[in-house]
């Protein structure tokens, strides 16, 4: 494929999915068109973002299903928009990876013919006109449902917000999960959250709603200590995004249920 | 109908040369040069805003002389060109080479059949592995590519600023002696450049994935203490 030399009126500007419309690469056009119940596509479950007093911690575990069957274990669904935003991906997972993938690519292609980022809520603009763009995807039944988080250097706070299949944005003042095991998440969250609460009790909060999820959730994946394998969790603030440690995430899940042991020792006794 | 005067290709050509140059050499130079973490251009720049360098894709650079204007087109044609191969592909698949070829024919092209030549001389950097595979391509306003070692200088009055440079420069210099070395290059013996005269990018080696970055005037400021 090669890129013209556009003249003025033909020029899509700082937009990258425009550009790939130009040049004939439009990334959600599906040639087959059915009902999506006979469609077996791998699904991504449970990924959350807090609110906390220096930015937002974003989760999600890493299982996606096939029908009742594990497909993968180690996918990764919550991923660095840029440097200072995160999304995180519920629904099919094909579709959402390249959805996520168009939306990097999109922040960075605009910051570097722009000379500058997007600002956060434009950023979230653009991540609901690329879940609308999927919208007859949806439609066959390849939803995606994201989440957007990120911290806002203009406004020096944490902010994150939830869409719909319909490309709708909702920003959210606390906490936000979704995905099949988003319900039982979302109640840990509610019931856990306070306001200034610092990292460490947020991520806490974070893995004890992952934890929760999975444990009534078939479609989401708790840590799996055998392979060495745990949620993503990370935080967002004025430095920019940062992975928490697989190390780190061990030592939070071990206490974690080493608490619910001696509560569940206490009651037997 | 009116048959147009026979001009000799050799005139025509000489003729568009001259005009191509005459634009170049009225604008500011600037300088290209390895050292022991990568790519850094130091171009003399006294706006802030207007940039003559710029990041092209995770390991490769731009860098314009000549017409704001021209350059900037060719860069966000770059940009553009970057980002489609890397989707379509895979970001290992994009390199300086290929985009520095695409360069040399809109040049080229335009340098022999439109009215007006591009008044521009163009570099693209790419920072490797390790410096062998490092790369400096300069491109000319007429699509002439010439791929340089070590260090690059575009714009007017080149020769002499590439003569005080090759005295003085050295591969692994650190950024600091680095980009003293260039700015004096730059300044030559009468004059003195400030801060605020210059725009500094680095492509640096060993950064992850977007190696390129730029610095403000008191990083500037810094590293020519």
């Amino acid at each position: 494929m090669v890129v013209p030399f556009f003249d003025l009126e033909n020029d899509p500007g700082s937009n990258f999915t425009s550009l790939l419309r130009k040049v004939g690469l439009d990334p959600f056009s599906y040639a087959h068109s059915g009902d999506g119940q006979s469609l077996q596509a791998p699904h991504g479950t449970t990924v959350l973002a807090v609110r906390y007093n220096d930015g937002v911690v974003m989760a999600g575990d890493r299982r996606a299903t096939m029908g009742s069957r594990i497909s993968n274990r180690e996918m990764e669904k919550v991923v660095a928009a840029d440097r200072h935003s995160g999304v995180a991906i519920s629904g099919t997972a094909g579709v959402a990876m390249d959805m996520i993938k168009i939306f990097q690519l999109q922040l960075e292609h605009f910051e570097k013919l722009d000379g500058r980022p997007i600002s956060l809520e434009g950023k979230a603009n653009q991540l609901s006109q690329l879940v609308r763009a999927n919208l007859s995807g949806a439609m066959q039944g390849l939803a995606v449902v994201p989440i957007f988080a990120g911290y806002d250097l203009l406004r020096s706070t944490g902010r994150l917000w939830d869409f719909d299949v319909t490309g709708g944005r909702y920003e959210e003042r606390e906490f936000v999960a979704t995905g099949s095991g988003g319900g039982p998440a979302s109640t840990v969250l509610k019931v856990g959250f306070r306001p200034g609460m610092n990292a460490d009790e947020a991520i806490n909060l974070a893995c004890r709603a992952l934890w929760e999820a999975a444990d009534v959730d078939s479609a989401t994946g708790g840590p799996d200590v055998l392979r060495s394998i745990y949620p993503v969790v990370a935080t967002i603030t004025a430095d920019g995004w940062e992975r928490c440690e697989d190390n780190d995430l061990a030592t939070r899940f071990e206490t974690l249920v080493q608490q619910q042991r001696s509560q569940r020792e206490g009651t037997t006794s | 109908m009116n048959q147009p005067f026979y001009v000799a290709p050799e005139q025509l050509m000489k003729d568009r040369a001259d005009y191509a140059r005459k634009g170049i050499a009225r604008g500011r130079a600037l300088v290209a040069v390895q050292y022991n973490d990568g790519i850094v251009v130091v171009a003399e720049n006294t706006s802030n805003t207007l940039r003559k360098v710029s990041e092209i894709y995770d390991r490769i650079g731009f860098a314009g002389v000549g017409k704001y204007n021209e350059f900037d087109q060719l860069r966000r044609f770059g940009v553009r060109n970057a980002d489609v191969r890397g989707y379509q592909y895979s970001r290992d698949d994009v390199e300086a080479r290929s985009l520095a070829n695409e360069y040399a024919q809109i040049l080229g092209q335009t340098f022999t059949h439109d009215v007006k030549p591009y008044e521009v001389e163009i570099l693209l950097a790419e920072v490797g592995v390790d410096q062998a595979s490092d790369q400096l391509f300069h491109i000319m306003y007429d699509g002439t590519l010439m791929d340089e070692r070590g260090l690059s200088v575009l714009g007017g009055d080149a020769e002499s600023i590439s003569e005080r440079l090759r005295n003085s420069w050295k591969s692994d210099d650190d950024l600091g002696t680095a980009v003293k070395k260039c700015v004096s290059a730059l300044s030559g013996p009468d004059r003195v450049l400030h801060a605020g005269d210059l725009e500094v990018a680095v492509l640096r080696r060993s950064e992850d994935r977007r190696c390129f970055q730029r610095f403000d005037d008191a990083e500037v400021a810094k590293l020519q203490e």
